[in-house]
């Protein structure tokens, strides 16, 4: 296995006018690993993705992906998808009045000889996605269906189907289980499982403490912008975590 | 029990059937045809009438097209006036000095698209939200068509004799405007264009949720330059058409489609929300707002009512393609719905 992480960042700076949502953070990913990423509300851990996947650029700092330098003016998310790196975001990236066949597709479709859509092929595909990766059986929706009538587990559905669909070597799951009911939060999690078993890595935003240390490799903290622990799962027991989190709180007290 | 199934199979192909793009309208555009034959049976069971209006629909409905791409992105553009007018008059300007006529056309266009990409430009770069923007820019183009053809119209009745405007705008056969033909080419090439190409899922994405369009990989700035430079040339192309079949250029030329091409996307089905675009309604509507014109002349009704009935029409179009869309989104027969229930 090629030693070369799949994304390193060297001191990224992020600011949003005059917020600075990413101090000097300095991370890298590996290969075939899950990196559980934590963080209280407004720590900066979609910020972080984002400027790992081209949403956003860094204020300042470098971006390594599979060994070479990023160019931050021409990367963006276009780039991210040809360096094989899929989000799924918490909010959904999905277009809610669109069918979900067009949401597969998105930004790469499948074309013809002319340019224009391959409908058939891309409904074909759609099809089976839902059917065999996602397990979408009965209950009315396929993929003429628009996203609007999905559920909020159905969407994370979709979203984590494209993933897999996209053969992406790191996939980013932003809070992929917020409003998901428990069993449809125990899908997510073996999903993430079998990211690891097809030899990808996954970066895994998550509250729920006990689920990340469950299926994380690696543990990284974001406290207001910046790195404060890296450490692999094995290295601490879940008590020490926790106990950990909770002293970070203490400091911001008495600060 | 029987009786139950039979009811709901006959709601769900009703169902079907006006969910097949543009239906609505369509029966919209029927039942005043129906409605005219009625109170003007002369001029509506003859031909003439479809023959003029289909020789005065096309520059409208051209412009129309372009807009229902525009609002499915979600954007709104009223600049077109005055690039109609710029249209009109590079044409009749190139026809009139040098006897130009396919040169003079594709002049025309490409003034047209770099003033479309000129707005999109300023739409995008400089961050104002399109409304304002074309706003604007009507003024700024309105004003400098009139300032370069100063002030005064062109007259081009000698067009009438060449190949250019046969091909353009001659009767086919005698009676069908081949304007007509045009129209009907470019819609169905804007609907291809929004329903099965990958700029007009683009649109469709950046006018459903610009955050999304940009977390799949659209490069959304880029896209909404374009679809403003597509916008520029249809309508500078709408004022060839039109300055072809009525053979003058004045500069206040494109100014009364104003209003009545934005009613016609509306009434088409469009959603002024973006996100989703009626290419065969719209072309539909533009057919209803010329009807409506004509069909109130011909039934000896004064001229003032055409705009309280595009009004009366335009309100009805809209309840039922969202009540054809989804019946809860009128709140009114959400209402009657829930009481019949009760
Ligand atoms: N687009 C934006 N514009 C301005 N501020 C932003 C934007 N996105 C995030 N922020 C700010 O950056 C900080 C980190 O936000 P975020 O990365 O979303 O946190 P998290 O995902 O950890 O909850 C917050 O203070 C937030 O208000
Ligand atoms: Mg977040």
């Amino acid at each position: 296995m090629p030693s070369t992480p799949i994304v390193r960042l060297e001191n990224v700076s992020k600011f949003y006018g005059k917020v600075e949502s990413l101090k000097n953070v300095s991370i890298e990913i590996g290969n075939n690993e899950i990196v559980g990423l934590i963080g209280d509300n407004g720590a900066g851990k979609s910020t972080l993705i984002k400027v790992l996947t081209g949403v956003e650029q860094p204020t300042s700092g470098t971006l390594y992906i599979h060994g070479k330098k990023i160019d931050a003016a021409n990367y963006s998310v276009k780039e991210a998808h040809k360096l094989k790196i899929e989000t799924v975001y918490q909010d959904s990236s999905l277009g809610e009045k669109q069918p979900l066949w067009r949401n597969f597709f998105v930004g790469r479709p499948i074309t013809n000889r002319f340019g224009f859509i391959d409908v058939k092929e891309e409904k074909r595909i759609a099809d089976q996605i839902m059917r065999t990766t996602i397990g979408f059986r009965g209950v009315g929706i396929d993929y003429d269906t628009p996203v609007s009538s999905l559920s909020g587990g159905e969407r994370q559905g979709v979203a984590i189907g494209r993933a897999m669909y996209f053969d992406s070597d790191l996939i980013v799951l932003d809070e992929p289980t917020v409003a998901l009911a428990l069993k449809e939060v125990r899908k997510v999690l073996d999903f993430i499982r079998s990211i690891k078993t097809g030899g990808r890595s996954c970066i895994y935003i998550e509250h729920n403490i006990q689920h990340v240390y469950e299926v994380c490799d690696r543990l990284l903290v974001l406290d207001r912008g910046e790195i404060v622990l890296d450490k692999p799962t094995s290295s601490m027991t879940y008590d020490e975590l926790i106990n950990f989190l909770m002293s970070m709180h203490k400091i911001e007290e008495t600060n | 029990m029987t009786a139950k199934k039979s009811n709901s199979e006959k709601t769900s192909l009703l169902v079907k059937l006006f969910s097949i793009e543009g239906a609505g309208t369509a029966l919209v555009f029927i039942i005043l045809i129906l409605l005219f034959m009625f109170t003007a049976p002369r001029a509506f069971t003859g031909y003439r009438i479809y023959m003029s209006f289909m020789a005065s629909v096309p520059p409208a409905l051209i412009i129309a097209l372009g807009l229902t791409l525009v609002a499915s992105a979600g954007e709104m553009d009223l600049s077109f006036p005055a690039t109609v007018a710029f249209g009109s008059y590079i044409f009749s300007m190139l026809f009139q000095q040098y006897e130009f006529t396919w040169i003079a056309l594709f002049a025309a266009v490409m003034v047209g698209t770099l003033m479309g990409f000129i707005n999109g430009w300023i739409i995008t770069k400089l961050g104002i939200p399109s409304m304002i923007a074309s706003l604007a820019m009507m003024f700024l183009w309105g004003g400098l068509v009139t300032i370069i053809s100063n002030g005064i119209s062109i007259a081009i009745p000698t067009i009438q004799a060449t190949f250019f405007h046969t091909i353009m705008v001659g009767r086919i056969g005698g009676y069908f405007p081949a304007q007509m033909i045009w129209a009907l080419a470019i819609s169905a090439f804007i609907w291809l264009l929004l329903n099965r190409h990958p700029f007009g899922e683009n649109i469709l994405f950046i006018g459903d949720s610009e955050k999304v369009a940009k977390v799949v990989g659209i490069p959304v700035a880029r896209e909404r330059i374009k679809l403003f430079t597509l916008m520029g040339a249809l309508s500078a192309l709408a004022g060839v058409f039109l300055t072809v079949e009525t053979n003058v250029y004045f500069s206040s030329q494109g100014q009364g489609y104003l209003l009545t091409v934005i009613a016609a996307v509306f009434i088409g089905g469009t959603s002024i929300f973006g996100g989703s675009g009626k290419v065969v309604g719209t072309v539909f509507a533009a057919l209803i707002v010329a009807i409506i014109e004509a069909g109130l002349v011909a039934s000896g009704i004064q001229g003032f009512w055409t705009r309280f009935f595009i009004g009366v029409v335009f309100i009805l179009s809209v309840v039922m393609n969202n009540a054809i869309e989804d019946p809860d989104k009128v709140p009114l027969i959400k209402s009657i719905r829930l009481r019949m229930k009760r």
